[in-house]
């Protein structure tokens, strides 16, 4: 099943993600404004709302320059591979029936590779600065999403031993009776914290944290470059939402709204949850982030996919 | 042939467009004003002393070696995955089989300390 229109699919999802995007950035200073006792940005136009315009117009005209010490190739390069895979990764997302770039029948597959691709991003960021702080900031990065990496496959494997297949419009369909949430509890909240830690936010943001490593891997990038790894990481937000949306809350199912009004709806849940993390935790120190990943989300996630499968055997 | 490859290539092709119109947009209206102490590390204190890319903790290789065991791992236990049902309670018991024996491996990189950070 592929969409009739596939260029008019294509052209539809990027324009609206990324208009979600840059909206996301609006929505998030005004919710952490709100859990701080603050106002946020409330001039720019009604609710604040041209203030994403007005910072793309400032982000098009700042000054970019590339230091002289770094790679200049690499560091040009490195913020756009984390834009394109990511973009890339939203071509198999179901958003309802028909809306859908491409439905692989590896679709769940693709994404996990392409997020694979991501941690070159970062990494290839810190390294090309040349600048100490960027690369303690990249090497983070790259230790903690190849580790999360690992229990995100794991942790997804419930669902597609449920669904029994990697096509994510199955998976959706799968769910027709019940949402994965239930059978599959443990396998979410590994999903959604993997998920953090693959996005790089708040409490996992160690790569960038600005309190040690004054902003990690994209110290040195200014202008458009630094804009882009702000959108990228945005994208990966509305990613990891939408995914938790389709594998495990039913994606566009619900009772009487149009399916479309029902994936936003729950996506949007899920990106107020990850502001409100952001607002709520405070960030951990990278050892015990190291450590919780392997010697408790690892265990966790191999336990979770046996049980799965014996019990789901058992059952029928 | 695989069917449902050209709209994603074709997506591709706007993914990569995307970050490199962005670039050189912003490069024709930006302005460029570069100076010396503009172009230095972005660091505070004194002129950075040395080239950052020197030794840096052998940890990150450790996590390196682990991932590469651990994600292969992942990718064998996927054609299980989408397939348990016809391999019914043999697919089960060799999938736990697997696992007894990375878990060993795990144990001992435990016990070893390859999973401690400092």
């Amino acid at each position: 099943m592929t969409s009739p229109y596939p260029i008019l699919a294509i052209l539809g999802i990027l324009v609206v993600v990324m208009t979600l995007a840059a909206g996301l950035i609006w929505l998030e200073r005004r919710l952490l404004a709100l859990w701080q006792d603050r106002y946020g940005p409330n001039r720019v136009g009604p609710f604040g709302l041209l203030q994403v315009l007005a910072d793309m117009i400032k982000i098009f005209f700042k000054e970019d320059w590339i230091p002289p010490f770094a790679d200049k190739v690499v560091f040009v390069i490195a913020p756009a591979i984390i834009v394109g895979t990511v973009l890339m990764s939203f071509a198999v997302l179901p958003i309802a029936p028909g809306i859908i770039v491409s439905d692989l029948n590896i679709g769940l597959l693709f994404i996990l590779g392409m997020s694979s691709i991501g941690v070159y991003s970062v990494v290839l960021a810190g390294w090309a600065s040349d600048n100490k702080y960027s690369l303690l900031g990249g090497l983070r990065a790259a230790a903690q999403m190849l580790s999360y990496e690992v229990f995100m496959g794991l942790a997804l494997m419930g669902v597609v031993l449920l669904a029994g297949s990697f096509q994510l419009s199955e998976i959706v369909s799968a769910q027709r009776r019940v949402w994965f949430v239930v059978p599959q509890f443990a396998g979410f909240i590994l999903f959604l914290i993997a998920g953090v830690a693959e996005t790089r936010r708040l409490p996992f943001d160690l790569p960038e944290a600005e309190s040690e490593l004054i902003a990690g891997f994209h110290s040195e990038y200014s202008g458009m470059k630094f804009g882009l790894f702000f959108v990228g990481e945005y994208l990966g937000v509305i990613l990891i939402s939408s995914l938790i949306t389709i594998l495990f809350f039913g994606g566009w199912m619900g009772p009487v709204l149009p399916p479309i009004i029902w994936f936003v709806l729950k996506m949007m849940f899920f990106i107020c949850f990850f502001i409100l993390l952001r607002a709520a935790l405070p960030r951990p120190r990278f050892d015990q982030l190291m450590s919780w990943g392997w010697k408790v989300m690892l265990p966790l996630a191999l336990a979770n996919l046996l049980i799965t499968g014996a019990v789901a055997l058992a059952w029928g | 042939m695989p069917e449902g490859y050209l709209p994603i290539f074709l997506f591709m092709v706007v993914a990569i467009l995307f970050p490199i119109v962005a670039i050189v947009a912003a490069r024709l209206i930006r302005p460029g004003n570069p100076f010396a102490t503009k172009l230095e590390a972005y660091e505070c204190g004194i002129k950075a002393a040395s080239d950052s890319r020197g030794r840096y903790t052998v940890r990150f290789y450790i996590i390196a070696i682990l991932f590469v065991i651990f994600d292969v791992e992942t990718v064998f236990l996927y054609p299980w995955a989408v397939r348990y049902k016809q391999l019914g309670w043999f697919g089960v018991t060799e999938v736990a089989v697997f696992l007894a024996i990375l878990i060993v491996g795990y144990i001992w990189a435990f016990k070893k300390g390859a999973l401690e950070w400092v």
